[in-house]
């Protein structure tokens, strides 16, 4: 056990604990702050494992955006403060299909590396990882930038209502009130249209 | 370092994730898990890109790269549909989804279209004829 062992092991630890934290708590912004220490503790990962970039990249756009994006949603859905009570499905099956595969996955990843060793390469700084990015992988960096944009226009148009809907449907779809009626107002309309 | 390590941790993290997915019932939850499955991925590539030898170097942190940049994509076009969720339920609890839509006709049917693709939801009688009632008791008002 060297060094960087005994970081990765701390590392993986803290992260494995609030990702279960992050899948198992019921306060829903705490589980937003759990996703920041388990991000967090990958991003330390990436370090010991020589990738500098990677991980603060890591620390930029997951913990700084992401994490930021999804803490939005939660206000935005007017999550309650406290802790609630039906965040949860009943999970037997979530819990037999999600621990089979990460046990699977772990004993298929033992049985391939037993205790090997292995020496740590270079260190991917952002110049080693520039010139790769721009002269092997510069194709897919482009249609990245493609897709970026896509997905940008996408969440533009499905934020807008008025972007795409139909001109003879001018209710707009289903919405809150077509969701639950007031059963008196639909029998009284059919009454109505009955006496028209 | 020894490989095995990290590749526990991703693949712990990957199990978490898949529990998270298909415990949780709210959406913003659901894609939290899908956030870990994503980061165990990269640790995966990561932890490779110091292992195997490949023609070209860094492969693996470029791909990880890759993998983040897809992620932000995902979150954002993610987080447009859970709001549009919202926006139209009140609601983000993705077993309350209703994934059979309300009869396409009715939905077109002009201004009486909400009663009637309400009663035409509870299903008490043909949606053809309610839809032609209830529009004509909004025109009466």
């Amino acid at each position: 056990m060297t060094g960087a062992d005994v970081l990765l092991l701390a590392l993986g630890a803290v992260a494995v604990g609030a990702g279960v934290l992050v899948v198992a708590t019921k306060h829903l912004v705490r589980a937003g702050l759990y996703l920041v220490v388990c991000l967090g503790a990958l991003a330390g990962d990436y370090l010991v494992l020589t990738a500098e970039l990677v991980a603060w990249v890591q620390v930029l756009i997951y913990v700084g955006a992401v994490v930021v994006l999804l803490l939005f949603a939660v206000m935005l859905t007017r999550a309650p403060i406290g802790a609630s009570d039906d965040l949860d499905r009943p999970g037997w099956p979530a819990a037999l299909i999600g621990g089979g595969a990460g046990l699977g996955l772990a004993v298929l990843l033992v049985d391939a590396f037993r205790w090997s060793r292995v020496e740590l390469p270079a260190a991917g700084t952002a110049e080693r990882l520039g010139e790769q990015v721009f002269r092997a992988w510069v194709l897919p960096f482009e249609v990245l930038s493609v897709l970026l944009l896509a997905a940008l226009v996408g969440a533009i148009v499905l934020s807008r209502p008025d972007i795409g809907r139909r001109p003879d449907a001018t209710s707009g779809g289903p919405d809150r009130n077509a969701a639950t009626p007031a059963p008196g107002a639909v029998a009284g309309a059919v009454d109505e249209g009955g006496r028209g | 370092m020894r490989p095995v390590i990290p590749y526990l941790t991703a693949a712990f993290l990957f199990g978490l994730g898949v529990y998270g997915v298909l415990r949780r019932r709210n959406a913003v939850l659901v894609l939290m898990a899908v956030e870990l499955m994503l980061n165990a991925v990269n640790l995966v590539l990561v932890t490779a890109d110091t292992t195997a030898r490949a023609v070209l170097p860094h492969g693996g942190q470029v791909f990880a790269l890759f993998v983040i940049v897809l992620a932000a994509a995902e979150i954002g076009v993610g987080l447009a549909i859970v709001l549009q969720l919202y926006r139209m339920r009140a609601s983000v609890a993705v077993d309350e989804v209703p994934l059979a839509e309300p009869p396409a006709p009715v939905l077109a049917a002009g201004p009486g279209a909400r009663a009637a693709t309400a009663h035409g939801g509870v299903g008490v009688d043909g949606p053809g004829t309610d839809a032609g009632a209830a529009d004509r008791t909004e025109e009466s008002r």
